[in-house]
């Protein structure tokens, strides 16, 4: 595993791990149609980063966020949030610990219809039963610039405004770590960039930790820290990435 | 394409279930009414050729009234006569051809069981009672009766009885049988037991038989006959022995009828008997079918709102609008098909347990092998396939609408928002001109046969209206409720009350398949306690008797056994009570003798004008109802005809009171009423008890003091009350076990639209769970879903019903006229509850799937 570390990068305090996996193998099917998705994967997710994976289809790097998230069980190895182990838990703990520490912005489909924009930010809130913190509320919703369409439902509203309450949602819990998958890939260029702002904006301003799955070296170009994958495995790591030192890493495997 | 229609039909097998199990349901209810009328069809048939097999000439007279004087021993004969003499069966066994000539004595014997209960006295018609003739030449057996055990009755003092009979009473042949014919108790000893298909007994009657002397005495006169049934040497022409007969017979008002002609009119009148049960039963089944057809179009119209893609597909490489309907269409018919035979197997095993079932509730329906006929499973196939296909057709053309370039969209659209003006406006002039026709019937008085129809009429617009009223009516009752399921289970609570309200049309068809099973029963359930509530008021009313004694067959009440009663220690009042025809200006009723002074001991009839101190000889009193119809009021005097011989008489009227059901619609003197009563006996007692006495037992201190005829009837008002309104209760717990039906299949309909949501809706519900919603609230949020459609389709239902109830409530009118509308709020709050629980049960199936969802396949399809 090689490491390029940009001279311009400037010196953190010691990380502490917001997230991560020890040895963490995923695999589906079995005999023949055995397909090893993860092969014993250790990685940690620092706190207050940014942090982007990368791959190629196939590489494993959605299974290894859901993994992580708790969104898929593990074959091997182990997945913590926080100092939770994930593999230890089951559905309603499971349940438990997304709804109250992870915040989620998926590719596509992130928003109930029939609730309007202020009803899915708040949703994961009212499902757990709390009262959102009004003052943090009108903060993250004035960042994310929905203060006039709260009372739109999610068809009235473009990709780029829905990808935004999504990432709302995301931050309004306050969560340990929000996991991000492909946020951007069903957006043009400049809402996406605009999405992959709050993103770092969340982490840098508000101390977010933020874990993002994509295939786009621009969009990983936003990160902290880049983690690249094939075959199931880290192949390599770059910290302060641009989108061209992102797209050497990737030229260099493609070779 | 026929093709791709088994492809679909298969693939989808799980999600149209449902809606097979609705047609299934509904066929096999329409194949085992059709069955099940055939099979008691030709049981009735059957039972009625065997008890004519021997009879190839059947010789039948009128009935004359005969002066007769009461004999001795209380075997009075039946007070009439015939010209069927057996001289004349003499003769008769003359006529070359003639086999044997059997001289039958028919009446009814109502009989005292071992322990001392009466048998079957309520229905005192099935209690046959007929001679028993041995044959000509045979050892002294009647072939139409054959022996069980014993032998048959000899003498005046020897009886025979069905064995059946026998058993339910408890005798075994040597014991003494106690009877009643018309009144007194007779006994007699019991010699043998016999085995008789006659649907009258199978069907819980009795059968007791006596020596043709005996049987005279009791019920004709000596040496006359019924009937002389002529069997016919082989090799005989029955219609040429026929008419050879009939050449023989000397009176007017005698005729030979030949067995075959009588069986056939025997086949007419079961058939014509046995239609108003079938056609009832077809008319649930109707009802079922027709919730139906809303579950089979909601899932067809669900289906191809999924294979929108699918379809434009097809259109896009070159398939005709005509071949996407065409596809649909067969699918459809394949999908009935199916149903339909599984239907049908299912409605064999109904046809086959509805027999048993009737008959607990007294139907007397014979028993025999089920047969299906080539018409009753053609109709089940027709109506299955046909209801499936013509409910499928709607939504199949609305597939062939679907766009070519709709196969390129990445998306799902969303269904178009459905409130369409049209359809509004459409179902409010519909429900608009029902309830007018309501409210109209409201105010209307009478239960005409054009009142009824126009009933039907209104009650049908009515309901349609409301059926297409329904996606308009869903958002605000969907409101109502969800406030309710959203306060409860908050968030769950109030995404389903969002998922409910998001396709109004499917919603509202769902619930209205329930809705219309509710309506009925709502309906049912509020006129039948109506009318229960007002038969149960009228009853009793105006009466302050303890106790009323009466027969309970035809024969009344010997005059001298009112003084017996009074006489009974702790009786302190008797009024006896005579009756008789009364002619009064066209209109026929019953006039009630009594004496006025002592019937205000026990009855306390309210008075408009005059009073029962006016009453007297020539002097009667009238029901409101009475006067009204005849337009006489108190001082009018008119000439009525009494009794069956229309004796006539100077009337005046000097009273009218509130009709009184244990008084009857006119009241006069015993004097005036006796004389024309029919056999000159009483009616009815009425007698006060002592206090004390009520609760002591007192009812059989006057059974007994009246000879405990198994006929005597002693009750008291709860009695008397219950007789009244048992009969009710009865036909409306038939008809909620039939409406059961619907209600079971309309759940089918939730369950159905569910499970197609769940499916619809995996994305999100993958979404919710990611972000933290537990398979609980997953359940909790289909489930209440359900709820908030059920109790959409309940509400809808009961508001109707009962609206349609109070309308209708105008035609109980002048037969009933202490009828009110009676809401069983209790009821209601159950028929409520019973939606609740549909909506629950709906859930569960698809609740289940919904939370066993794969969470991350279903975010990842995109």
């Amino acid at each position: 595993m090689s490491t390029q570390t940009a001279a311009s990068v400037p010196a953190r305090p010691p990380a502490v791990s917001a997230a991560g996996a020890t040895a963490l193998s995923k695999v589906y099917g079995e005999g023949e149609a055995q397909v090893v998705a993860l092969d014993s994967v250790s990685v940690e997710f620092e706190r207050a980063r940014f942090t982007a994976i990368m791959g190629p289809s196939g590489s494993g790097k959605s299974t290894l966020m859901h993994c992580v998230a708790g969104l898929d069980s593990v074959s091997a190895g182990s997945a913590r949030i926080g100092d939770i182990e994930l593999s230890a838990l089951n559905d309603r703990q499971l349940t438990r610990v997304r709804r109250e520490r992870v915040g989620f912005v998926f590719q596509a489909f992130n928003l109930l219809p029939t609730l309007t924009a202020l009803e899915n930010i708040t949703l994961p809130m009212a499902i757990a039963g709390r009262e959102p913190d009004r003052r943090w509320l009108d903060t993250v919703v004035a960042k994310v610039g929905l203060s006039e369409r709260l009372g739109h439902r999610p068809a009235q509203l473009s990709g780029g405004q829905q990808q935004r309450v999504a990432v709302a949602r995301a931050l309004v819990s306050s969560p340990e770590i929000i996991f991000a998958d492909e946020p951007t890939g069903n957006l043009d260029s400049r809402a996406g960039s605009e999405i992959l702002a709050f993103l770092r904006d969340s982490v840098r301003e508000l101390g977010q930790t933020v874990v993002m799955v994509t295939h786009d070296p621009v969009a990983a170009s936003y990160a902290d820290r880049v983690i690249f994958l094939a075959d199931g495995r880290i192949t390599d790591e770059l910290l302060a990435p641009t989108a061209e030192s992102v797209l050497d890493v990737m030229r260099r495997f493609g070779s | 394409m026929l093709r791709t229609a088994l492809r679909n039909v298969l693939a989808h097998r799980a999600r149209l279930s449902m809606t097979a199990l609705a047609v299934m349901l509904g066929v096999a209810f329409v194949s085992g009414t059709l069955v099940f009328g055939d099979t008691t069809v030709q049981a009735l048939r059957g039972a009625s050729a065997k008890s004519l097999e021997n009879v190839a000439v059947s010789v039948q007279a009128e009935t004359e009234r005969a002066e007769t004087g009461t004999a001795p021993d209380g075997e009075a004969g039946g007070g009439r006569t015939t010209a069927l003499t057996s001289d004349l069966a003499d003769r008769i066994r003359t006529v070359p051809g003639v086999a044997s000539v059997h001289p039958v004595v028919n009446g009814t014997a109502t009989l005292a069981a071992r322990d001392g209960r009466p048998l079957n006295a309520d229905n005192s018609w099935q209690n046959l009672a007929t001679n028993y003739a041995p044959d000509n030449g045979r050892d002294g057996r009647d072939s139409r009766y054959p022996l069980a055990a014993g032998r048959g009755p000899l003498n005046g003092g020897e009886m025979a009885l069905d064995r059946r009979t026998a058993e339910k009473a408890g005798y075994r042949v040597g014991d003494t049988v106690r009877f009643a014919v018309d009144g007194p108790t007779l006994a007699k000893r019991l010699v043998g037991t016999v085995d008789t298909d006659d649907p009258r007994v199978t069907a819980g009657g009795t059968l007791a038989l006596f020596d043709t002397g005996t049987a005279q005495r009791l019920f004709l006169r000596a040496g006359r006959f019924d009937e002389l049934a002529v069997g016919s040497a082989p090799g005989t022409d029955d219609e040429r022995l026929t008419r050879a007969v009939g050449a023989l017979l000397p009176a007017e008002g005698i005729t030979a009828t030949s067995g075959a002609r009588l069986a056939d009119e025997q086949a007419k009148q079961i058939a014509e008997g046995t239609k108003g049960l079938t056609r009832m039963l077809l008319v649930f089944a109707g009802i079922a079918l027709f919730v139906g057809v809303f579950i089979i179009a909601n899932t067809f119209t669900m289906l191809i709102a999924q294979r929108g893609r699918e379809t434009a597909l097809l259109r896009a490489v070159g398939a005709s609008r005509r071949q996407v309907v065409r596809a649909v269409l067969i699918e459809a018919a394949l999908l009935g098909l199916l149903a339909s035979a599984a239907g049908f197997t299912l409605g064999l095993g109904i046809a086959t347990g509805l027999g048993p079932l009737l008959n607990t509730g007294g139907a007397g329906l014979p028993d025999g092998p089920l047969v299906i006929s080539a018409n009753a499973w053609v109709w089940s196939l027709v109506v299955g396939v046909g209801v499936t296909v013509l409910s499928a057709w709607l939504p199949a053309r609305k597939a062939a609408r679907i766009a070519p370039v709709e196969a390129l969209r990445g998306v799902d659209q969303a269904p178009s928002p459905s409130g369409t003006l049209l359809r509004d406006i459409f179902g409010g002039l519909l429900a608009g001109l029902g309830v007018l026709i309501m409210l109209y019937l409201s105010a209307q008085k009478d239960g005409s046969e054009t009142n009824i129809m126009i009933a039907a009429l209104g009650s049908v617009l009515t309901l349609t209206g409301v059926v297409v009223l329904a996606p308009l009516l869903s958002r605000p009752l969907v409101l109502l409720i969800g406030a309710v399921t959203a306060r409860l289970f908050g968030v769950t609570g109030r995404l389903a009350r969002e998922n409910a309200l998001r396709n109004p049309r499917r919603t509202a068809a769902t619930a209205s398949a329930l809705m219309i099973g509710l309506t009925l029963i709502t309906g049912l359930n509020v006129a039948g306690g109506s009318i229960e509530a007002a038969v149960r008021d009228e009853a009793v009313r105006g009466l302050t008797a303890d106790y009323q004694v009466s027969n309970a067959g035809s024969g009344g009440i010997d005059p001298a056994l009112a003084t017996r009663v009074a006489r009974i220690p702790g009786v302190t009042d008797t009024t006896p009570l005579a009756s008789s025809v009364l002619d009064v200006r066209g209109e026929f009723t019953t006039l009630a003798g009594a004496d006025p002074r002592r019937l205000g001991e026990v009855s306390d009839l309210a008075f408009r004008s005059g009073s029962l101190t006016d009453l007297g000889p020539g002097r009667i009193a009238l029901s409101g109802e009475l006067a009204e119809r005849t337009r006489l009021s108190t001082g009018d005097t008119f000439t009525g005809a009494l009794g069956f011989d229309a004796h006539r008489q100077k009337l005046t009227v000097v009273g009218v009171y509130q009709y009184s059901r244990a008084i009857g619609h006119a009241i006069g003197a015993m004097d005036d009423v006796l004389p024309h009563a029919d056999g000159g006996k009483l009616d009815s007692i009425l007698l006060k008890a002592a206090p004390g006495h009520r609760a002591s037992g007192l009812d059989q201190d006057i059974r007994q003091a009246l000879g405990n005829s198994p006929l005597l009837q002693v009750r008291d008002q709860e009695q008397l009350t219950e007789a009244e309104s048992g009969m009710i209760d009865e036909m409306l717990g038939m008809m909620y076990g039939l409406l059961a039906m619907t209600v079971l299949i309309g759940g089918l309909g939730v369950v159905n639209t569910l499970a197609m949501s769940v499916f619809e809706r995996t994305r999100e519900i993958g979404l919710l769970r990611a972000i933290g919603l537990g398979g609980k609230g997953v359940r909790n949020m289909v489930c209440l879903e359900s709820v908030v459609i059920s109790l959409f389709g309940a509400l809808l239902g009961i508001g109707t019903g009962v609206f349609l109830a109070w309308a209708c409530g105008s035609l109980a009118g002048a037969s009933l006229p202490a009828y009110e509308t009676d809401l069983p709020w209790a009821r209601l709050g159950l028929h409520l509850l019973l939606g609740l629980t549909v909506g629950i049960l709906a859930a569960i199936w698809p609740a289940r799937r919904a939370t066993r969802l794969n969470m991350l396949r279903s975010i990842g399809t995109p």
